[in-house]
Parts: C-alpha cells; structure tokens; sequence
C-alpha cells in the first residue's frame, strides 16, 4: 500500500526538480517564442550558471545569495553574446541553419568549459546555518533547501510575469513574437528586444544552474545535456512559446520523474519523460495551452 | 513632404522597384495604384524602413532617411497600417491601440488620441476589452488604421485598407480616411479599388511591374482612357 506520507514527500520532491525545469522551460519558450528558435544552448547556459555558483561559493566564499545572481549576470552576459554572435547574423537563414548553430553553441559551450575545468564531477558547497535545516512536518521531511528553490523560483517567476505583462518591454517582447515586422511599425527595437529575451531567459537558466548545484549537490561540464532537453519537451509539453506553459510543463515533467523514479523504476524516469514528447507530438503538437493552427506563411 | 527618388528594391534576383520617384505634398491624400505584384506594398514597406533599398533616396522634408531605421522613421512621423491588417490577435483592442504609441511619452497626449481614435471608431471602443484576433475584418481594419494614429503622424501610409470588406464598410473607411485627412494628415493611399482611389486622391500614381507608368491629379486619371480600360472596368 501507498503511504500518504511518502506519497507527499515524493509530490514535495516533484514540485522542487519541477521548479528546476520550470525555470530552464522558460528560457526556451521565450526564444522560441520570438525568433523561432529552439535554443540547444539554453542547457550550456544553465550549466555555466551551475559553476558560477560553484566557483563563488566555493572561492569567492560571497555566500549564497550573492552566488546566485552572480550567476544569473554572467548568464545573462553569456546568453547576448551568444545572441550577437552566433544567432544575429542568421536572423534572415532558414531556420535548420539556426538550430544546427545551436547545437554547435551548446557543444562548443560544453567542451570548451570541460577544457578550463575537466571533465571531473565537483561537489558543491553545502549550504550552512538556516538554509541547512530540515524539518518533518507531518510524517514527512521538509528540508529549507527545497522550500528555498521554491520561494526563489515562484519570485522568479513572478518577476517574469510582471515584466512581460506590465512593462513596456514586456509589451514590446509580447509584440515581436507575435508580429515582427509590425513592431516594427510602432517604433519598436526588434533586435534589442530579442536582446532582451535572451538576457531574460539566460539569467533564469542561471538560478536553476546554481539550485540544481545546492540541491543535487554536484556538478559536471555536460550536466546541463539531459536537463536541457527534459525543460525543451515542458516547453513543448506546456505550449512552446506560451510562458504558462513552461511553468505547467516544467513542474508536469518534474513530477512525472519523481512518481516514475519512486514508484516504478528509476530506469525508465527518462523514457517515459521522452516518451510524453513523443506523445504531445503526435496528440496535441501544439502543446497543452497551445492552439492547433497551422503555421502561417 | 515626403520624396521618393530613383528607388530600386531588390528581393535576390527580383527587381520588385525599377527606379520609381514619387512626392506627397503636405496635407494631400495621394494614392499609389496597380494591379496585383506592380510593387505598391514593396513602396511603402520601402518608405517605412522595413524592406532595405539597393539604391536610391527617401526624404522627409528634404531629410534624408534612405537608411534610418523603421523606429526612427516613426519619430519622425511616418505611420504605416500595413498590408493585411497586421494587428496583435492575443493582444486586446486597447492593447493594440497602446503599442501604437509606443514610443510616446506625453500621457495626456497618448489619451486625448485614444479618444480620438474611438470618436472615429465607435467599433473599438465598444470591443476595446476583447483581443484583436478575434474582430471581424472590418473591425481589424479600423484597428489597423486607429493604431496607426496612436503615433500621432504627419503622414499616413495605407495599404490597401478596403481589402475584403464589404461595400458598405469600404465607403465608411474611405470617408474616415478623408476624415483623417481634413484634420491635417497627410495620406499614401494604396488601394486596389482605383476609381474610389481616384475620387478622394489629390494625386495619383500608377504602377505597372516596378515601375510608375503614369500619373496625374485624381480627376485628370479618372478621365484618362488608358486607366479607365485598365483599372476602372471599362
Ligand atoms: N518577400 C518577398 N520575396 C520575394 N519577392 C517578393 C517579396 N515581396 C514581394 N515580392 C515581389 O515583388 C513584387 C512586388 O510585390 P508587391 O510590392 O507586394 O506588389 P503589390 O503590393 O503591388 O501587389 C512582386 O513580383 C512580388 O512577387
Ligand atoms: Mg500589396
């Protein structure tokens, strides 16, 4: 028999590595969203965000806080340049010649940071004082990290919705993905806007880089591979280019992992993860939120 | 005043516009017609900074703005309610009217032309809740033309704003384009329906395959034989 209090811890742990994905979803459906582009490098960016944390907490010793927006700045950095250099001047390509582009990003990221800091897994700093504390609440356990992941995620998350509802920028991200040339009309940069997304999406991948740190505890060059995909199939799960639907999708995958990996075997966590791909693709390609229309011309 | 000289418009190996020159006087409503492919739309997407010429000038009163950008050219006054509407469909009425003054700053401005452009169309004001998408064309259309006064223009590219509306509503638009114009804006007009065109234009141009083959004030083109044959059905 199930037990209740196991069934809620494991809920608990699905919302927390739902959180994770949620967070790197976004930044895919936000790029995809405005230039149609399935970023492949998001999961590089995550990484790198990973080992920001790392090298802060661990060298620097600026505690957490100050870890993590490191992190999310030089993510942010990272995801313009990238931006500038490698998708800019293919604004105009087809779109196979951004994606392979893409794909070249995410490996040059990936070995070019195994260069500088080999292949080695590193163990992240533990977290000390109150972040460390756990607690049961009930028949189950509560560790502050968990509740930390959420709260940051969920302020995230909030922050996101405020800029792009209430802001003029915002406005203008809303306006690009739907129409770039009529933004244009209305006076509106198309390309610092893209600009923009970019730092967005990239500096939330950057927080999930250092959760995922402080919460699985280790880190490695090509620990944002497996991870990056998982959040691309939320993405697609929840609507790709809708910002709802990388929330749904990403704590949907999240949990769907943790149940399999609970309850039936850890083995097949990732094949029924790609099998739900699969599945969207051929029931409902749009995604859950998403309209079935044909792509106009 | 806006110029247009010696523009040519290149898609690859297409010459959409073979060295057209055209001017539109302050105040006038001037029209650019042709059939079908003629490179109208190219013209104006041209004049509006979002196609790049391979040579020639567009001037602003007497400024040169051939390689301005499409924002700054808004600044400047130019508004262009596009070919097919293009209006935001998950955005709201009011929304769509908002991004038109994007670049804006003067709050009682921005709102004494929202209610300007809901006295022009009613239909707005009375959906301004509901998202574009899912206006009739008709209503799109207003949408289009009232977004593009949310910049507050000098000049006003239309492309084409009767297209697929009903006669009815084809007469309503053009008499608020006239309106449009009696308060001082200036009208590039492009319109399939030529002999409404000529009607209300101070001034014409006809375009043939890239090139501007004939023009003339409104009248002296509705008396024309070679129009009448060609773009008035007889
Ligand atoms: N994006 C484009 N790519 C290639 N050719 C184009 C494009 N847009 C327009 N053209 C070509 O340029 C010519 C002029 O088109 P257009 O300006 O749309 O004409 P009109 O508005 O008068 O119907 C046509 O031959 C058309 O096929
Ligand atoms: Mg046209």
């Amino acid at each position: 028999m199930i037990k209740i209090e196991q069934f809620l811890q494991q809920v608990f742990n699905g919302i927390t590595l739902g959180s994770i994905y949620a967070l790197v979803a976004l930044g895919y459906t936000m790029v995809y969203g405005i230039i149609k582009l399935i970023n492949f490098a998001h999961g590089g960016i995550y990484m790198i965000g990973a080992y920001v944390g790392y090298f802060c907490m661990t060298f620097l010793k600026i505690g957490f806080f100050p870890s993590l927006l490191s992190a999310m700045t030089i993510c942010t950095l990272l995801g313009v340049t990238i931006e500038k250099i490698a998708y800019k001047p293919l604004r105009n390509a087809t779109r196979i010649a951004a994606l392979i582009t893409a794909i070249g990003v995410s490996l040059f990221i990936e070995y070019g940071t195994m260069f500088f800091v080999k292949a080695d897994v590193r163990s992240y700093p533990a977290l000390t004082g109150l972040l460390a504390q756990k607690f049961a609440v009930g028949g189950f356990n509560v560790s502050m990290l968990q509740v930390l992941i959420l709260v940051i995620t969920v302020a995230l998350m909030f922050l996101l919705q405020i800029t792009v509802k209430k802001t003029r920028i915002g406005k203008a991200m809303r306006a690009v993905s739907l129409d770039k040339d009529a933004a244009e009309l209305m006076g509106i940069n198309v390309n610092s806007t893209i600009t923009f997304t970019f730092a967005i999406g990239s500096a939330l991948a950057g927080a999930a880089g250092v959760l995922v740190g402080i919460y699985y505890t280790s880190i490695n060059p090509l620990m944002g591979t497996m991870p990056g995909l998982k959040a691309f199939i939320a993405a697609v799960f929840g609507g790709i280019g809708l910002i709802p639907g990388a929330m749904i999708g990403g704590y949907f995958i999240g949990m769907v992992e943790v149940m399999v990996s609970g309850y039936g075997n850890s083995m097949y966590r990732d094949a029924v993860v790609f099998g739900i791909l699969i599945l969207v693709l051929i029931v409902k390609p749009a995604g859950l939120l998403g309209k079935n229309t044909r792509e106009k011309v | 005043m806006l110029e247009i000289k010696d523009l040519y418009v290149h898609f690859g190996v297409i010459n959409a516009i073979k060295g057209i020159s055209l001017k539109v006087n302050d105040g006038n409503i001037v029209t650019l017609i042709g059939a079908n492919g003629a490179g109208k739309t190219t013209t104006l997407r041209t004049a509006s900074g979002l196609k790049k010429p391979a040579s020639g000038q567009i001037l602003l009163d007497d400024e040169d703005i051939t390689h301005t950008s499409a924002q700054y050219r808004v600044q400047r006054g130019i508004s262009h309610a596009p070919e097919g509407r293009r209006v935001f469909p998950t955005m709201t009425v009011l929304e769509n009217l908002e991004l038109g003054a994007f670049l804006r700053k003067d709050k009682q401005g921005i709102k004494a032309d929202l209610k300007r452009v809901y006295e022009l169309f009613p239909r707005l004001h009375e959906r301004r809740r509901q998202s574009a998408g899912t206006l009739s064309g008709g209503e799109q259309q207003m949408l289009a033309i009232g977004r593009a006064l949310m910049s507050r223009p000098r000049i006003l590219f239309l492309d084409e704003p009767s297209m697929g509306l009903a006669p009815l509503l084809v007469q309503e638009i053009f008499r608020i384009i006239r309106d449009i114009n009696s308060t001082g804006t200036t009208i590039l007009l492009i319109e399939q329906n030529a002999s409404m065109a000529l009607q209300i234009a101070d001034y014409a141009y006809v375009m043939e395959t890239g090139s501007i083959v004939i023009s003339g004030s409104g009248a002296e083109l509705m008396q024309s034989e070679d129009i009448k044959k060609a773009y008035l059905g007889g």
